[in-house]
């Protein structure tokens, strides 16, 4: 990708204040706060069921809050106009990629249906997002025949296309082996540093979390416990945030 | 099945919504389109060749024995046009093709596809609705229209060669022209295309409304086909009604 494509890119600020949803009888998001300023890495981590990948998919318009409201750049995100205003992009936990179509298809699936440009220069945008990813030899390959890792990378280079100003990350490491994870978290980080994207990244990987996160937000049974640098949330007091944060084994020797 | 009734009524309406957008699309109503003939088009030959082969075998000696020879061709002919075809066909297609529907847009549920489509701003009835119901409400009315003739031609073989009808190709066909107009053919394809237009809409809603894992997938098929045979049977009577008149 060229360096002139690449300013293009602007992170934005997202603010969430007050966020409530329940699903049934059980209250998933209790009231969140969160600030995530422009062009930075922030990290929510917690345990799994703590309501995480519901925001998610409120910031992207995939839940309707209960109450609460959701700021990009300081404008609501009530109307489709708004949403449609600011370039957001998720990165699925599973990838999502559409099996029925080849990798190449995929990646560009978003430039070929609101007819953006030509079959040529669609082609050549694919071709440099996979390349971004390293994934530049496997364009004609069906998502079946690729690793978690390259179905990661895959859903990277895919919301890549949209040259998003807000990537939202769902459990990027999730089901992968320890050098893959690595592969992402580094990946994370050089698109933050070449196109200065804001980066949201939901996890529950500690690894990955202190290895990249500006700061990083604990969330616990849907309410934010704390916010700070990976050091001040390391050393923040709250017996639910160290038992999280320290959780080990403990074999007898 | 009725509880959904509202969602479904919606979903065709948006559908109706998105004709505008079918142009766009008119790659994947194509492949869909040349997917819905490849898997059915033997079916439907064998299933009709022997529904009119049966027809003449049920009703050819009863009518022959009764010195009403002339009435086979039309009997056979009228039952397959205004009644089988369309019906079997539709029951047919409710199997092999709106179970298909219904697997595929519910593995794309579960698998989160869906999702990832309105995060693209991508609109899933225009992208995955519109092309499916674009192309069965095309190719079921040209398979009847296909079962048709074929039907015919399995009754008047069966006519021809039974011994206790002997009624020779010729004359089967020149006694069903005397009977069956272009109006009763007319009557099966325009109800087959209702059916078309039931079978899409309901497979493609219970596909996208499918929750859990595989065993969610495979109750969404199950539902899809159960219900879009029922609410054939049930249109078939309104239509046939309607049609009578």
């Amino acid at each position: 990708m060229s360096e002139d494509q690449n300013n293009n890119h602007s992170g934005v600020g997202l603010v969430v204040r007050g966020l409530r949803k329940s699903f049934g009888e059980q209250e998933v998001l209790k009231g969140l706060d969160i600030e995530v300023k422009p062009g930075e890495i922030f990290v929510i981590m917690g345990p799994s069921g703590s309501g995480k990948s519901v925001l998610l998919k409120h910031l992207i318009g995939l839940e309707e809050p209960d109450a609460g409201e959701i700021l990009i750049n300081g404008e609501p995100l009530t109307t489709p106009e708004i949403a449609a205003k600011y370039r957001m992009a998720l990165v699925f936990q599973s990838g999502a990629l559409l099996n029925s179509l080849t990798l190449g298809e995929n990646v560009g699936l978003y430039l070929t249906e609101h007819h953006l440009k030509s079959p040529d220069e669609i082609k050549k945008i694919v071709e440099e997002k996979l390349a971004d990813v390293g994934l530049k030899d496997a364009v004609d390959k069906m998502p079946s025949e690729l690793s978690g890792g390259m179905k990661k990378r895959a859903a990277i280079a895919r919301a890549l296309v949209i040259e998003p100003q807000l990537i939202l990350y769902d459990e990027p490491t999730s089901e992968l082996d320890p050098l893959s994870a690595v592969v992402i978290g580094n990946e994370i980080l050089d698109l933050n540093r070449r196109i200065h994207v804001t980066s949201l990244v939901v996890s529950h990987d500690r690894d990955l979390a202190f290895g990249v996160a500006d700061r990083i937000a604990v969330i616990i049974d849907g309410q934010i416990v704390t916010v700070g640098t990976p050091d001040e949330v390391k050393n923040f007091n709250d017996p639910r945030v160290k038992e999280f944060l320290h959780a080990d084994f403990k074999r007898e020797k | 099945m009725f509880e959904n009734i509202g969602e479904i009524v919606l979903l065709f309406w948006r559908t109706l919504l998105a004709l505008p957008q079918a142009w766009r699309q008119r790659d994947k109503v194509f492949d869909q389109f040349f997917e819905i003939g490849n898997a059915s088009l033997l079916m439907v030959c064998v299933l009709s060749f022997f529904i009119g082969a049966v027809i003449a075998l049920q009703t050819g000696p009863v009518l022959v024995e009764s010195s009403l020879p002339s009435a086979v061709g039309g009997v056979v002919g009228i039952a397959i046009a205004k009644e089988l075809a369309p019906v079997m066909m539709a029951i047919l297609i409710a199997g092999r093709i709106g179970s298909a529907m219904a697997a595929e847009l519910g593995s794309m549920r579960v698998y989160q596809e869906i999702d990832a489509l309105r995060t693209m701003n991508i609109n899933p009835i225009h992208y995955l609705v519109l092309p499916r119901i674009l192309a069965i409400a095309v190719a079921l009315p040209l398979l009847v229209v296909f079962s048709v003739l074929v039907g015919w031609f399995g009754g008047a073989t069966v006519a021809d060669l039974n011994h206790r009808m002997e009624i020779p190709y010729r004359v089967f066909f020149s006694d069903l022209r005397d009977i069956v107009e272009l109006r009763d053919v007319a009557n099966g394809v325009f109800k087959s295309f209702c059916f078309a237009i039931i079978i899409g809409v309901v497979s493609c809603h219970q596909g996208l409304v499918t929750i859990g894992g595989p065993r969610g997938i495979g109750r969404s098929v199950t539902k899809a086909v159960v219900n879009s045979i029922v609410l054939i049977v049930i249109f078939d009577y309104l239509l046939t009604r309607f049609l009578l008149k």
